[in-house]
């Protein structure tokens, strides 16, 4: 079912860069924190020369495989290749795979299988730089020595292991020298030139954020890692910081994974887009593709209202997705209320799920319209916004009673039916459900009766 | 306005009157009461006019210092006092004021014989002593100053760098310039091999740890008997020769070499200059250090090693190279000291070895070298000059002895001092590198590492 699914819901393969030329590829990882599955299975390329974005909602897992690919994590299982030579390298991948080997030498170039290595080595040798998204800056450092700090190794075997550092060689000093100017060119691009000499921790937010870009740069990266670099930045700073990434792209030839939850940003400046939902990857493709895939949109709408409003991007990407009328019918602009059967088919065909007979376990039984006293809130299950509630009432599901009486096999088609297969467990509506129908049903007995003492 | 300034007044005769009730109340045990050696057991004598003395005092000095010096509200920022001043203006000329210190120990011994040709030879045995603890401080200062690591166990180098001379001299009969850089390599093999097993520890655990090495180190050296001589140390250890030539009276010694007359004098004077030197080598060996990637990795573990880790900076090399380092200027001070003592036992090497040479860097401010020197002036020095406080017997009475309350007096003065400085005397840290223009780092921005984060 997840390989038929992984098929649905990749963009057409064959040509996109990603899939011919991958940088870095995830192939089944899956990391588990003792019971709980943070990634489970997740495969995606990172095309050389490409952005990259790895978006989903809080919690989906994008800073664990941030944590796995630079080895800040030890994977439970998968495999994470990194090349430095064009194309697949199949045949070099799988000599490596088979040795025991952290990484092997090919035709094109050299390959490595990162799940292997020490966080050290994958920044050393495999060329994959990363930043963090609570900033990690030596703050007690200047600006320079942070960025020298960067070019640690270079200037370790230039100074012999300190020996000739120590005894003040002429190549310790000219390496020394070409350090300082390569560090003065990053602080040049990063606009950070007349704060060399201040320490890091006196320099504003914004600044920070792209003097540990500039700092990851020192490391002369083949990939480079950004986790969350927009947060926090003001739209004035985001879109330098825009600038400053396709800057690294262009000029560097550097390939870019980030993580973000800007969709600004996301949607502007990368080539590829790979999300999230609960460690389980949900769509890959392009921005368009992805803007417009209803399982992304399932999995943004199933968070709370709250968020949704707090999220304009989200309810953009909603209203292009679903079209102007059907957002709006789903709440997120305004209350109406429109006949449930023409939500019914609306939602179906934004789910592109019309053949209702597609997917496992049974169809829950439903009514033809609401009982007497008008529909219940189904939103007030966590885990159902507004937009499942439509889709739940457009099969007849009205009430909490109805949800409660959930079986497996029903949990399991309305699962596949909501394009989230796993979800209803997870967050166990059915036991919420049941909770609130007996809540609902005292509340209608008492009001009942003090209706009947009154009259 | 008349109003606050009444309750003002009312509020320091109440806090005046608080304290004058606490100096009452321990003053009475203290001052108050005093015992005294009668025939057949103590006879309690009392003195109450020192008591009300000095509850009086209190009191006044008190109520003065509430009305005219505490006027800021509470909790507002004061200015930085005299010594604060003075300590952050020695810092910010640095370099001058390294010069003049070195200037100045380099001429010590003759300036000690010119002025106190009484006393000279105790001052130049407590300058010997004072550059030792510099040395050391240097020393220890590589690691929990720069890399942020809380060593409470550097002493085990100190008397691994001893005992290597001692037993080095006792066994093979080697003289002390073949066993000095012996002493310094063995023990920095040791500072690695002690380095392996606490680099996964972090924090608390990395200094409980550190610690117990040190004790592991001393109960050795207690306990292995046949080989160290257990509780009884190593005795007959050879004073250093000048190029072949003891400083003995008579024929072939250094005195009767150059012509001059024999004085015991020579020696104290030469062992000066050899821990001289060997402090300016660590001082210049550690000052370099730093400025080079090794040195700079070192601090960068201090302010975030995750970070590290993802420049691909390996945590365990630098965690070790720091400690070895540390571990071999510890040796060569070590080794001096054998030399020094020409007898040395696992007593000299308690914890609270560990313990004063750890104040010296952490009062002198982490990370800085120029601090370690006035911290070891003040430290041991002071600690040594509490011991003639004869004019005291003067305030306080014919019975008073100074010596016995040296400790306490110095204890006082430590506390004072990290009231007033909380990272020590010279807390700002001066960058590695500079492209324009070179500028003080402030003591809040800088990491303290492992073992200081709460």
């Amino acid at each position: 079912m997840i390989a038929a699914a992984e098929a649905m819901t990749t963009a057409d393969r064959s040509d996109t860069n990603w899939d011919r030329n991958p940088i870095l590829t995830v192939e089944n990882l899956t990391m588990r924190f003792g019971g709980l599955v943070a990634i489970d299975n997740l495969s995606f390329n990172v095309g050389r020369g490409d952005i990259t974005a790895l978006i989903g909602p809080n919690g989906a897992g994008k800073t664990t495989v941030f944590n796995c690919v630079t080895g800040f994590y030890k994977p439970t299982e998968g495999r994470i290749v990194m090349r430095h030579g064009p194309g697949h390298q199949d045949e070099g991948v799988a000599a490596v795979t088979a040795s025991s080997n952290k990484w092997g030498q090919t035709a094109e170039g050299a390959v490595y299988l990162l799940e292997r290595m020490p966080d050290v080595e994958i920044s050393q040798k495999a060329k994959v730089a990363r930043t963090f998204q609570n900033i990690r800056l030596f703050s007690g450092m200047t600006a320079l020595e942070n960025l020298l700090v960067a070019q640690h190794n270079t200037l370790m075997v230039a100074s012999s292991y300190t020996v000739g550092g120590l005894l003040g060689l002429p190549g310790y000093r000219r390496a020394h020298a070409e350090a300082i100017d390569k560090a003065a060119y990053w602080l040049e691009r990063v606009d950070l030139i007349d704060r060399a000499d201040d320490p890091a921790g006196d320099l504003p937010y914004g600044a920070q954020r792209r003097l540990e870009i500039a700092r990851a740069m020192c490391t002369q990266p083949h990939l480079l890692c950004l986790d969350e670099p927009a947060a926090g930045l003001n739209p004035r700073e985001s879109s330098a910081l825009n600038d400053l990434i396709q800057y690294i792209r262009a000029d560097h030839g550097v390939s870019v994974l980030l993580i973000e939850h800007d969709m600004g940003v996301v949607m502007e400046i990368s080539d590829h887009i790979v999300v999230l939902d609960y460690g389980v990857k949900i769509s890959d493709g392009d921005a368009q593709f992805v803007r417009t895939d209803p399982r992304v949109i399932a999995a943004y709408l199933g968070v709370d209202d709250e968020e949704i409003e707090e999220k304009p991007e989200i309810a953009s990407l909603v209203v292009e997705a679903l079209g102007e009328e059907a957002a709006t019918e789903a709440g997120i602009a305004a209350d109406g209320a429109p006949p449930p059967e023409a939500i019914a088919a609306q939602a179906d065909s934004a789910a592109g799920l019309a053949d209702a007979k597609a997917h496992p376990g049974t169809r829950p039984a439903g009514l033809d319209g609401a009982r007497e006293g008008g529909p219940d809130r189904l939103t007030r299950i966590n885990g159902i916004g507004p937009v499942n509630e439509k889709k739940l009432n457009g099969l007849g599901i009205w009430h909490f009673d109805q949800i409660g009486a959930w079986k497996k096999k029903e949990v399991e088609w309305v699962g596949s039916y909501l394009s989230f297969p796993g979800r209803i467990e997870r967050e166990d509506w059915v036991g919420q459900a049941k909770v609130l129908a007996r809540a609902a049903g005292k509340a209608k007995t008492t009001r009942k009766g003090k209706q009947g003492g009154g009259q | 306005m008349t109003n606050t300034a009444d309750t003002r007044i009312a509020d320091s005769i109440r806090d005046a009157f608080i304290a004058a009730l606490l100096v009452a109340v321990l003053g009475f045990f203290f001052l108050a009461l005093r015992t005294d050696i009668a025939p057949g057991g103590l006879a309690l004598s009392t003195r109450w006019g020192l008591w009300f003395t000095a509850i009086a005092i209190v009191f006044a000095v008190r109520l003065l210092l509430n009305l005219f010096v505490y006027r800021a509200p509470a909790g507002a920022p004061k200015p930085e006092s005299g010594i604060g001043k003075m300590a952050h203006r020695l810092s910010g000329y640095s370099t001058v004021f390294g010069y003049v210190m070195f200037a100045l120990a380099a001429a010590l011994p003759f300036i000690v014989m010119a002025l106190f040709p009484v006393q000279q030879r105790q001052y130049i045995d407590l300058a010997i002593l004072i550059m030792t603890y510099i040395m050391l401080g240097w020393g220890l200062n590589v690691v929990v100053g720069f890399a942020g690591l809380l060593d409470l166990g550097y002493v085990a180098f100190y008397a691994l760098g001893a005992y290597s001379f001692g037993l080095l001299a006792f066994y093979f009969d080697i003289g002390f310039w073949v066993a000095l850089p012996l002493a310094g390599l063995l023990a920095a093999m040791w500072g690695i091999v002690l380095g392996f097993p606490v680099l996964r520890l972090r924090g608390d655990y990395f200094a409980i740890v550190t610690l117990a090495f040190g004790e592991i180190i001393r109960v050795v050296l207690i306990n292995w008997s046949d080989f160290t001589g257990g509780p009884r140390g190593v005795s007959g250890i050879p004073k250093p020769t000048f190029f072949g030539l003891d400083f003995t009276r008579g024929e072939g010694g250094f005195a009767d070499f150059f012509g001059l007359e024999f004085s015991t004098i020579h020696r104290f004077v030469y062992l000066y200059y050899i821990i001289f030197i060997l402090a300016i080598i660590t001082y210049f060996v550690t000052a370099r250090l730093r400025q080079l990637p090794v040195g700079r990795a070192w601090e960068a573990l201090r302010e975030d090693d995750i970070a590290c880790r993802s420049l691909g900076i390996n945590i365990r090399n630098t965690k070790l190279t720091a400690f070895a380092i540390s571990a071999m200027f510890g040796g060569f001070a070590g080794s001096f000291f054998a030399t020094r003592q020409g007898y040395i036992s696992p007593e000299s090497f308690t914890f609270i070895e560990s313990a004063i040479i750890l104040a010296i860097v952490v009062l002198g401010g982490l990370g800085s070298q120029i601090g370690i020197v006035i911290a070891s002036i003040v430290m041991i020095g002071g600690m040594e000059m509490l011991r003639n406080l004869g004019f005291l017997t003067q305030i306080f009475g014919p019975d008073f002895d100074p010596v016995q309350y040296r400790m306490l007096i110095f204890g006082l003065a430590m506390v004072l001092i990290m009231v007033w400085k909380p990272r020590g005397l010279v807390s700002t840290r001066e960058p590695s590198a500079v492209l324009k223009e070179k500028k003080k780092i402030g003591a809040d921005l800088i990491g303290q590492g492992e073992g200081h984060k709460a």
